[in-house]
């Protein structure tokens, strides 16, 4: 019992200073019929560390390693090289073993981090703030999805068929709740986006338009005619960012007219995971901070009159506002906003360039070898590091059968859109830093043969 | 624009310290930072990379003529500037690895760090969450084993794993409640929250679309049954409980609140943030809950790295069960499957649909399952009865000094309540939480539950020696007795922290989120 620093005469010795003859004594209160007398039974005693590892190891030698194999996957969640220094510093246990910052003179670290976080995020998106993170990018996209609600207050949201799909889910189960009406469609396979129809789409009763840049399919579509059509007829434009790498090249959100931009910041700083914990980012225009969902640092000072950060306007919030709270978030994405934000220290504007060029340069070079493929098109005429294939053929059972060759060729639209025949032989493919020449020619052979 | 355009770096204090000053600022180890941008510039990075052999894309690129004509304005640092900068930073945060931190409800215990190791295996941290089912085998055991290991601990009937805090997983469970209702015709539009619940309970309701009521206390801090009774009706949907509850006491009309519940039709979610005091010794399951979350990161230690991630997974009755969100791992032979929506259909039909991209919090999972099986049945036992007998024992070292409103009612669990009666000289519970800063301390929680006047809440956790608690109980009381005795000089404290205490209204009152550059620098320009 190696994390558990009582001794049994240590026990011993403070029952008595309690007054209690023993440990079942202070549990008087619970009902007797719902006492375990004992241990839960059919479960294993206490293990040591070599064991407890051992045992880990071998459930995660079952799983097919990202950098062990030629990897091409995306959709919302991508593979970049991170500093070793980043997890280093992430580790710190002043960083690591630390609660939200609600004693600021014994969290200025913290804060001061999450201050500079949420300068980074503002100007990456071409906002005016932005918060200190949300859970990931799929419910930042809901939450802003609620705010726009709030400031226009209308309740139709009308869904661009770019939005990932699992944002569309998560929406969709939360209207059903609150009322909120949806519109969604299915994508096409065409290189075309559809921003022409969600121009024709909004209306009077639009409270927000939700776009994806780039968009699922790695579209990259120029979004002022949208702002400035829903801002014509009174509606807020939302844009929805899952690679940030992205606009180290491309021009932001906020620049075109967005007036919230949400998104997943997994690229910067975090990794795969296997779908968490990674960080929603938040940000909007000066003038809806006070219908911002999640948690704010700011700038103030101390009684010397010395600069310092606290969490503020909380009056926004669930422990101050109940049930008139903003959102009901509380703990968010803290460590992974700062390793988000020691990422992009690391990288700053010239690096976050020469990242973003590296990136378009290689995934242009991939689609290009791909497409020399008999059979393959290419869908996208624009692209980032992510573009969609079209296969002579369903491309789910495709990527299965290159993954037994130890490929990881992509995402099918097939695992996106389940049922979706016009999409099906849909293969989105992500191609970032990490990928060399020889992943490239390795998944152009075994797609070749998979296909032959 | 460019950052940091007049090139300044900080050379001497930005503001005088008070006490003798030094040159730079700093007081020995403790250093002053300025920000990245302050620092940085716009032209400096640490990252190296290697271009590709042919970087420029023939016939231009494939941008859509949208490429950035602005600088975005982020600073960058060398490593060493920023390992410096960032060290620098931690070294001003109080934490678990300093001392104890007896934050009540948040339950700061020791993150062992052979489960940071773990999570960091590739085999967990590299893999993508869409990668073919086939080659995460070894993720979706993990993701089930932990599942088992909850539902068993909590002797409910199934699991959803992918809530992504505790305020998510309290959605989570009411957006079951919600459909399963919907299910049987019977819309209801009320939910009761005892007032010391946490604010998150209230929030999450209206959240789910409901309208939210308070139960009273009795004046044992416990739920009224009575004033329960005879509000249930037919517009109550749920009753959102805590338990053990806010005020650090195990309600033990637990298994009457939810036979009165169920019979009025509706349902009990209990709020799970405080399972640590009873985690091996009660079963939620046999106190009739039908939903609650699971604070990974307060009971099963992932830390809370300065305010998440956290993870937050649902435990459900079997009524509530066919509800439960998308998606989640079953074995079907010896193989395990991933049902998201496509295949929900068969046998799942009535889910109420997905909460979030992908599967849950994988790295949270990992270090859960490390410290589960790490401790054992027997450990997890051994874990509430530590953290139950600690934090009597602070109540009782300080009961003569600190008045303990409910101290009368026989033991508490795992944290002990305290008010501000007897407090002099204007002091407030603020003023004692700032003075224990000085002694090197984390405050308690302060003001919260809302039901007691200038409530504080400590909870030692288990992984506190005597000899910590017993530092911990002298100061406490040190300040305490300051406090009773009205010492102006109280008001003051923190003195020895990084920073006095701040200005939150002029924070609030002008909200400065972002940094700017200076008006001087722009004019230097």
């Amino acid at each position: 019992m190696r994390y558990l620093p009582l001794a049994q005469s240590d026990r011993e010795q403070m029952l008595a200073a309690i007054g209690a003859g023993s440990i079942e004594d202070l549990f008087v209160d619970v009902p007797e019929s719902a006492r375990l007398g004992d241990k839960i039974a059919g479960l294993p005693d206490h293990a040591s560390e070599l064991s407890v590892e051992r045992q880990l190891a071998a459930m995660a030698r079952r799983n097919l390693v990202a950098g062990d194999s030629p990897f091409f996957l995306g959709c919302g969640a991508y593979r970049h090289h991170i500093p070793a220094s980043v997890d280093h510093l992430i580790q710190r246990g002043e960083f690591l073993t630390s609660y939200t910052p609600y004693q600021p003179e014994i969290a200025q670290g913290t804060l001061q981090a999450l201050f500079e976080f949420q300068t980074q995020v503002a100007r990456l998106y071409g906002c005016d703030v932005a918060n200190a993170s949300m859970y990931d990018g799929s419910t930042a996209c809901w939450e802003a999805i609620g705010m726009a609600r709030r400031i226009t207050r209308r309740g139709k949201a009308i869904l661009s068929s770019g939005l990932h799909p699992h944002y569309v889910s998560v929406a969709q189960t939360m209207a059903r709740f609150t009322g909120d009406q949806l519109e969604t469609t299915l994508p096409e396979l065409s290189g075309e986006s559809d921003v022409a129809r969600l121009l024709e789409a909004i209306d009077a009763e639009t409270s927000c338009v939700v776009v994806q840049y780039p968009d699922i399919l790695g579209r990259i579509s120029d979004l002022s005619d949208l702002a400035a059509r829903a801002h014509e007829l009174g509606a807020l434009l939302i844009a929805v960012v899952t690679e940030p790498v992205a606009l180290g090249l491309i021009r932001s959100p906020g620049e075109m007219g967005a007036d919230i931009v949400v998104g997943e910041g997994q690229s910067i700083g975090v990794g795969l995971n296997f779908g968490g914990p990674y960080v929603g980012l938040f940000a909007t225009r000066d003038k809806y901070v006070r219908q911002m969902p999640g948690r704010l640092a700011g700038e103030t000072v101390d009684a010397e009159g010395r600069r310092g950060f606290v969490l503020t306007l909380s009056t926004r919030e669930q422990h101050i506002r109940r049930e008139k709270a903003t959102s009901n978030i509380c703990t968010n994405s803290g460590l992974c906003a700062l390793a988000f934000s020691i990422h992009m220290t690391l990288l700053g504007e010239a690096g976050l360039r020469s990242l973003a060029e590296a990136n378009h340069a290689r995934a242009a070079a991939a689609a290009g070898r791909l497409t020399e493929v008999e059979g393959v098109e290419l869908v996208n005429r624009s692209f980032f590091n992510e573009f969609t294939l079209r296969l002579p053929r369903e491309a789910r059972p495709v990527v299965r059968a290159m993954a037994e060759k130890g490929v990881l060729g992509g995402v099918s639209l097939g695992r996106l859109y389940p049922g979706a025949e016009a999409l099906e032989n849909g293969l989105v493919v992500a191609v970032t830093e990490t990928v060399t020449d020889d992943d490239v020619e390795a998944f152009a052979s075994v797609l070749e043969g998979a296909l032959a | 624009m460019t950052i940091n355009a007049a090139g300044w770096r900080p050379e001497a204090p930005q503001a005088d310290g008070g006490e003798p000053g030094t040159w730079t600022g700093n007081k020995a180890l403790m250093l002053e930072e300025p920000l990245i941008f302050e620092i940085g510039d716009a032209a400096t990075t640490g990252v190296d990379f290697e271009m590709p052999s042919s970087p420029e894309v023939e016939g231009g690129n494939f941008l859509a003529g949208l490429e950035r004509n602005r600088a975005i304005g982020l600073p960058g640092l060398t490593e060493p500037e920023a390992v410096r900068h960032y060290t620098r930073l931690s070294r001003q945060n109080y934490a678990i690895d300093l001392g104890l931190f007896p934050l009540g409800s948040c339950t700061m215990k020791h993150n062992p760090r052979l489960n940071e190791k773990v999570a960091r295996m590739p085999g967990f941290a590299d893999i993508h969450p869409l990668q073919p089912i086939d080659t995460v085998q070894g993720a979706l055991e993990l993701i089930a084993r932990l599942g088992e290991w909850l539902v068993k601990l909590t002797g409910m009937h199934s699991v959803a794993m992918s809530p992504k805090a505790g305020a998510h997983g309290e959605l989570c469970g009411l957006l079951a409640i919600r459909a399963a209702l919907e299910a049987r015709g019977d819309a209801r539009e009320v939910i009761l929250v005892p007032e010391s619940a946490h604010g998150t309970n209230p929030a999450t309701a209206a959240f789910a679309g409901y309208r939210v009521e308070n139960i009273p206390a009795n004046a044992r801090g416990r739920v009224d049954l009575a004033a329960l009774q005879a509000r249930l009706g037919p517009d109550v949907a749920a009753v959102m409980i805590t338990n053990p509850n806010t005020c650090g006491l195990f309600e033990p009309d637990m298994v009457a609140i939810s036979r009165a519940v169920h019979d009025a039709g509706a349902l009990v979610y209990c709020d799970g943030a405080n399972f640590n005091a009873i985690v091996g010794r009660v079963r939620p399951g046999d106190l009739g809950i039908d939903a609650m979350h699971i604070n990974l990161h307060k009971t099963f230690s992932t830390p809370h790295g300065g305010g998440g991630p956290g993870s937050g997974p649902v435990v459900f009755s079997e009524a509530l069960t066919p509800f439960a969100p998308l998606p989640f791992v079953e074995k079907q032979g010896g193989h395990f499957v991933l049902v998201e929506e496509e295949t929900a259909g068969d046998h799942h039909a009535r889910s109420f649909g997905r909460m979030v991209a992908f599967h849950g919090q994988m790295g949270m999972f990992t270090r859960a399952l490390a410290y589960i099986l790490s401790h054992g049945a027997d450990g997890l036992r051994q874990v509430s009865s530590d953290a139950v007998l600690n934090a009597n024992y602070v109540l009782r070292q300080l009961d003569d000094v600190l008045d303990a409103p409910f101290g009368d009612s026989g033991p508490c669990m795992h944290e002990a309540l305290f008010s501000d009666k007897g407090f002099a000289g204007g002091l407030t519970t603020l003023d004692l939480a700032k003075g224990l800063i000085d002694e090197g301390f984390h405050p308690m929680t302060m003001y919260f539950p809302l039901v007691v006047h200038g409530a504080m809440l400590v909870e030692p956790t288990e992984t506190e020696s005597k000899a910590a608690l017993d530092q911990f109980i002298g100061a406490l009381r040190n300040v305490a007795e300051r406090a009773k005795a009205g010492d102006p000089a109280l008001k003051a404290a923190p003195i020895h922290a990084p920073r006095r205490r701040l200005d939150e209204t002029l924070a609030a009152r002008k909200p400065v989120l972002v940094w700017t550059e200076p008006p001087s620098a722009e004019a230097a320009e």
